[in-house]
């Protein structure tokens, strides 16, 4: 496989995902259970999607065939995203909103502190901004994590069940094809097998503090990043996200 | 580091200080720090800056105020560059515009960037109504992007605090 495809299918499974995920958080806007929350989720979302332009304007640079940002997003259909699965799980109530947030959070922080040392320029410049961000993502997911779990019986149930649910989508945040290989041998890519045991560490830390239950893992689902295979929840939201730029081509704010 | 202010396109950058961040109109753009760069030939000007924050919407307004206001004042080919390194921090913001913050009801940032992701302890905010050091952080996330939520015990008033970056 050549650097320059891998490199383009690289950045469309960190846009797509950043992209997805924020589409998902920002479904709260108006909902959230608290105005500071409300506020706070719509915060990251408006990061997950800044960092989502950025990567995604890189990526139509990267194939060279003058894709904008906006193609790529709004032009693409499921099979050709590459976000994680997990990206795309519907919000659930506020308890697994937390939860989902905060099996990612972990994830893109080392994977972006890994990413710093990018051989590619641009990819180090946009880990070195976006970290900064997502260091406040995931200082907000576990304190609410921990507030949930160690909180009330109600609330303590609230985290575990979505918990329980959402752990067979995390093995797919690690999984590696020849993408990564390619990459991580031209020292652009991060060789995401070392991240897991860091993830697994402070994910375990803060699942203990919030007196929850590690799920034991077992089969883990995935598809989307590496294949474009999703869950059917991707295509009800693309429908919904995709459905102006594709119904007014030319429209504009 | 900071942006070198050269002395060859001194008056450029003494016009950037009439742009204003939409968001904070007491603060302008070199106050803020996101003005990396300037280049000019004649009437032909290249602007570059870095946002503060990757999702910011006020990028985009400032990108087309500078071009506004470069054309208004007679310059011909005016461009506007983003970069995203050196990451901007709140470390560039200057210690007149840390000033300003504060006059117009908002705290400014203390310290430097807090490295710890977990469990930080909120640091001492000072309220920026009646100057009481008693405040407590509502919320990380606030108003817009580069602000947190805080609320001051001694004066009851909640209030911005412009977050480290």
């Amino acid at each position: 496989m050549e650097q320059q495809a891998a490199l383009f299918n690289y950045c469309l499974r960190l846009g797509d995902t950043n992209l997805v995920m924020g589409h998902r958080l920002s479904e709260w806007c108006g909902h959230g259970p608290v105005l500071e929350e409300d506020i706070a989720l719509i915060n990251v979302a408006l990061d997950l999607i800044g960092q989502s332009r950025t990567i995604l304007s890189y990526a139509g640079e990267v194939e060279g065939k003058g894709r904008s940002e906006d193609d790529l997003a709004y032009l693409r259909t499921e099979r050709e995203y590459h976000n994680i699965l997990l990206a795309e799980q519907p919000n659930g109530d506020f308890g697994g909103t937390i939860v989902r947030q905060f099996l990612f959070d972990v994830f893109h922080y080392y994977f972006l502190e890994a990413l710093t040392a990018s051989a590619d320029e641009t990819l180090a410049a946009y880990a070195a901004k976006s970290l900064k961000e997502v260091t406040y993502h995931l200082r907000h997911s576990s304190e609410w994590v921990i507030r949930l779990g160690d909180g009330t019986e109600e609330s303590h149930q609230r985290v575990q069940e979505p918990l329980n649910e959402l752990w067979r989508y995390t093995g797919e945040m690690f999984a590696m094809n020849e993408v990564d290989e390619v990459l991580v041998a031209a020292g652009i890519g991060v060789d995401l097998a070392a991240l897991q045991p860091k993830w697994e560490g402070r994910v375990n830390a803060v699942l203990a503090e919030a007196t929850l239950q590690c799920p034991e893992s077992g089969w883990m689902a995935q598809g989307g990043k590496l294949e474009g295979r999703h869950t059917e929840h991707l295509g009800f939201m693309l429908a919904e996200m995709q459905y102006l730029p594709r119904t007014y081509p030319d429209a504009q704010w | 580091m900071t942006a070198v202010i050269d002395l060859e396109h001194q008056h450029i950058w003494a016009w950037l200080e009439e742009v204003k961040d939409p968001e904070v109109p007491v603060l302008s753009i070199i106050d803020l720090g996101v003005v990396r760069r300037v280049e000019a030939e004649e009437k032909k000007v290249e602007v570059t800056i870095t946002p503060t924050y990757s999702g910011c919407p006020a990028m985009k307004v400032i990108e087309d105020d500078i071009i506004a206001l470069l054309e208004e004042k007679g310059m011909e080919e005016v461009t506007v560059k983003t970069v995203l390194s050196p990451a901007w921090t709140t470390d560039w913001l200057s210690e007149n515009g840390k000033q300003k913050l504060k006059a117009y009801g908002i705290a400014p940032p203390v310290g430097s960037v807090d490295k710890s992701a977990l469990f930080a302890e909120p640091k001492n905010i000072q309220c920026p109504q009646c100057n009481s050091y008693n405040t407590q952080m509502v919320s990380q996330f606030g108003s817009t992007a580069c602000k947190a939520l805080y609320k001051c015990n001694q004066c009851l008033e909640p209030f911005d605090y412009f977050k480290c970056l």
